[in-house]
C-alpha cells in the first residue's frame, strides 16, 4: 500500500514540476509575448482598478444590504418613477 | 435632474462602442483558432515543416488578437450593474447563469489549452500539442455560445416566470434558452468569425505576395484561409436565412424596420438597394423610399419561405392586422392595446404589492392571475404612444444592406481568390487582386459589425422584447458620469486597438522576412 501511495505521489509531483516549467518556461522564453503580458497587465489594472473601482460601482450591492431591499428599489424603479412610468 | 432620455442614450452610445470594440477581436478568435487548427492537423499528417512553420506563424497573430481583445467583454458586465441596474436584476437569474457558464468555462479552457498551445511546442506530444489546439477553438466556440444564448433571451425571451415578490425573472425551464432564434443566431456569428478569419488571412497573404515574401506559404495560406472563410460564409449566409425567419415568427417589427417596410402586403418584394424616406412615418401618407430598387417577391421569400406571403410592415404591425396563411385578414394585438394592457399589468403589480403588505392572501391570487395575463405586454405599459415602440428604421435599414451587400461581395471575394490561389501565378502576377484582398480586409469587419448594428438597433426600443423597454432598464446615475466613462473608453479603445494593428503588422512585417518555405517531407 506505502509504495503504491509513494509512486502516486512521485507522479503527480514529477507532473506539477512539468506544469510549473512548461509555464515558466513558456513565459521566459517569450518575445512578443512580454509586451503583450504588459499590454495585458495594465489593461487589467485599468479595469479592474480603475474603471471598476472608481466609476462603475455594482449600484444595486453597493446601496443596498438584502436581495429584499433591492427588490423593493427596482419595484420603486418600475412602477412609482414616474419619468419611466407614465400613468394610465 | 438629469433628462432620462439623455442617461439613456448615452447609456447606449458607451454600451455600443464598448460591444463594437469587444467585436473587433473576438470574431478573429473564433475563426483564427480553427485555421490554426486545422494547419496544425495538416503539419501531423504530412510532418511537412512548412505546415509547421504556417501554424507558428498564424499561431502569433491569434496571440496578438487574444491578448488584447482578453477581458474586453468584462467591460459591458460592468456596465450590466452600473449603468443597466434594473435590467440587472430584472432578468438576472436568466441572465446571470449563462455568463456565469461562458466565464468558468472561458477562463480553464483558455488558461489550460492557449498556454500550453503557445508554450507546449516540444513539451508535450504533438499529438497533445494539437488536441490543446483544436480545444482552443472549441473553447472559444462555447464560450461564445453562452453569451449568444444570454443575447438571444433578450430578443426572444422564454423559459422563465415573473416572481412578483422578487421583482425578477425566475428560470422555469434552462433548455428553452436554446431557442430557434439563439441556434440561429449562435451559429450566424461563430461562422461569420471563420469567414472574416478567411478574409484576414487572404488579406495578410496578399500582402506578403505583394512584397514577394514567402509567396509557397502565402499561397497555401490563401487555400486553407480560402476554404474556411467560404464554408464559414456559406453557413453564415445559411443561418441569416434562418434567422430571418425567426424574426418574423418574435420580432416582426424588426423585420419591418430592416427592410423600412410601413404596408405589408402578400408576395411582398425586397428592396435591393434604396433610401428611405425621412419624413415617412406610420401614419402619413408620404412614400417609402426616395427610391428604391426592388426584387419581386423576395421579402416573402426571406421571412416565410413563400413567396407568396404577406409580410406586416410597420403601420400593420401596430395597427395590429395581419393575414394567414389562407390568405385571410386576421386582427392581432394592436400597439394601443398592448399599451393598455401594459399598463393593466402595471396596476396588477400594484395591487398585489399592497395585497402582500396586508397579507391578503385572495387579492394577492387575484392580483396574481391578472399580471400572468397581461404580463407578456408587460414592457409596453412604459410607452405614452405608439410611436416609442418603433426602432430606428433608417440606422436599421441601411445596417441590413451594408451586411448583405458586403456578405454577398465576399462570397465572389472567396470564390476569385481560391480559383486564382490554383492557378499558376495567377495571385503572384495580378498586383489589382492583390490589392483587392488586402482592402477587403477592414471591410469584413465593417460588414461584421453591421450585421450587430441590424440585431441591436432592430430590436429597439427594447432591452428585453417586449417586457422592458430601454428607458425602464437604466438605472438612476447623472449623464455627466456616463459621459465621462463614454469618453475614457473611447480613449482606452483607441489606444489599445493602435497597439494592436502596430504589434501584428510588426510582427507580420518581421516573421515574413524569414524564410518559412522550409520543408524537409522529402
Amino acid at each position: 500500500m506505502i509504495p503504491l501511495l509513494r509512486g502516486v505521489g512521485a507522479s503527480i509531483s514529477s507532473t506539477s514540476r512539468r506544469i510549473w516549467s512548461l509555464y515558466y518556461d513558456g513565459f521566459r522564453s517569450m518575445t512578443v509575448g512580454k509586451t503583450l503580458w504588459a499590454i495585458i497587465l495594465v489593461k487589467l489594472f485599468l479595469f479592474f482598478v480603475v474603471i471598476k473601482l472608481l466609476f462603475f460601482p455594482n449600484i444595486l450591492k453597493r446601496d443596498f444590504d438584502s436581495d429584499e431591499d433591492r427588490a423593493n428599489h427596482v419595484r420603486q424603479e418600475l412602477l412609482e418613477n414616474h419619468r419611466k412610468t407614465p400613468p394610465l | 435632474m438629469d433628462d432620462l432620455m439623455t442617461v439613456v442614450d448615452w447609456s447606449r452610445w458607451q454600451f455600443a462602442l464598448t460591444a463594437i470594440y469587444h467585436w473587433l477581436f473576438v470574431p478573429l478568435t473564433l475563426g483564427l483558432s480553427l485555421i490554426v487548427a486545422v494547419m496544425e492537423s495538416l503539419y501531423l499528417k504530412t510532418k511537412s515543416e512548412k505546415w509547421l512553420a504556417a501554424t507558428k506563424f498564424w499561431m502569433t497573430l491569434f496571440g496578438i488578437n487574444f491578448a488584447i481583445g482578453v477581458a474586453t467583454g468584462l467591460i459591458l458586465e460592468f456596465e450590466f450593474g452600473t449603468n443597466w441596474s434594473n435590467y440587472s436584476w430584472f432578468v438576472g437569474d436568466i441572465f446571470g447563469a449563462p455568463l456565469a457558464i461562458e466565464g468558468l468555462v472561458a477562463f480553464f479552457m483558455e488558461a489550460t489549452f492557449v498556454a500550453v498551445m503557445f508554450f507546449g511546442w516540444g513539451k508535450v506530444s504533438p499529438k497533445f500539442h494539437l488536441a490543446s489546439t483544436w480545444l482552443t477553438w472549441l473553447g472559444a466556440s462555447i464560450s461564445a455560445l453562452w453569451i449568444l444564448v444570454a443575447n438571444a433571451w433578450m430578443q426572444y425571451p422564454v423559459g422563465m416566470e415573473f416572481d412578483p415578490a422578487q421583482m425578477r425573472n425566475v428560470m422555469d425551464n434552462f433548455w428553452a434558452l436554446f431557442s430557434g432564434i439563439a441556434i440561429n443566431k449562435y451559429f450566424h456569428a461563430v461562422c461569420s468569425g471563420w469567414a472574416l478569419s478567411g478574409v484576414f488571412v487572404i488579406g495578410v497573404s496578399c500582402w506578403l505576395l505583394y512584397k514577394k515574401r514567402n509567396e509557397a506559404f502565402a499561397l497555401r495560406s490563401i487555400k486553407v484561409g480560402g476554404w474556411i472563410g467560404l464554408i464559414g460564409l456559406l453557413l453564415t449566409m445559411w443561418t441569416g436565412d434562418g434567422s430571418a425567419v425567426e424574426v418574423t415568427k418574435h420580432q416582426p417589427m424588426k423585420l419591418a424596420a430592416m427592410e423600412g417596410l410601413y404596408k405589408g402586403s402578400t408576395a411582398q418584394s425586397i428592396v435591393a438597394a434604396g433610401l428611405v424616406n425621412p419624413d415617412k412615418r406610420w401614419d402619413n401618407n408620404e412614400d417609402e423610399y426616395l427610391f428604391a430598387i426592388e426584387v419581386p417577391y423576395g421579402l416573402s421569400i426571406l421571412a416565410k419561405h413563400d413567396p407568396n406571403a404577406f409580410v406586416p410592415g410597420i403601420a400593420d404591425i401596430i395597427n395590429g392586422i395581419d393575414v394567414n396563411e389562407m390568405g385571410d385578414t386576421v386582427n392581432t394585438v394592436s400597439y394601443a392595446e398592448r399599451i393598455r394592457l401594459g399598463k393593466l399589468s402595471h396596476e396588477a403589480l400594484r395591487a398585489y404589492d399592497i395585497a402582500r403588505a396586508n397579507h391578503d392572501a385572495a387579492a394577492m391570487e387575484k392580483a396574481e392571475n391578472d399580471l400572468r395575463q397581461y404580463y407578456p405586454y408587460f414592457g409596453y405599459g412604459y410607452f405614452n404612444s405608439v410611436d416609442e415602440a418603433i426602432p430606428p428604421v433608417a440606422v436599421t435599414f441601411y445596417s441590413f444592406r451594408v451586411m448583405v451587400v458586403l456578405g454577398s461581395y465576399f462570397l465572389l471575394f472567396f470564390i476569385v481568390a481560391l480559383f486564382a490561389a490554383y492557378r499558376k501565378d495567377w495571385l503572384q502576377r495580378i498586383n489589382w487582386l492583390q490589392w483587392v484582398a488586402i482592402v477587403s480586409v477592414p471591410l469584413m469587419w465593417i460588414c461584421s459589425e453591421a450585421g450587430w448594428m441590424v440585431a441591436e438597433v432592430g430590436r429597439q426600443p427594447w432591452t428585453v422584447q417586449d417586457l422592458l423597454p430601454t428607458k425602464a432598464a437604466i438605472s438612476e446615475i447623472s449623464s455627466a458620469s456616463v459621459i465621462t466613462t463614454f469618453w475614457l473608453f473611447a480613449v482606452i479603445f483607441t489606444v489599445l486597438l493602435v497597439a494592436e494593428v502596430s504589434i501584428m503588422l510588426r510582427q507580420i512585417d518581421k516573421k515574413s522576412q524569414k524564410n518559412l518555405e522550409i520543408d524537409n517531407a522529402h
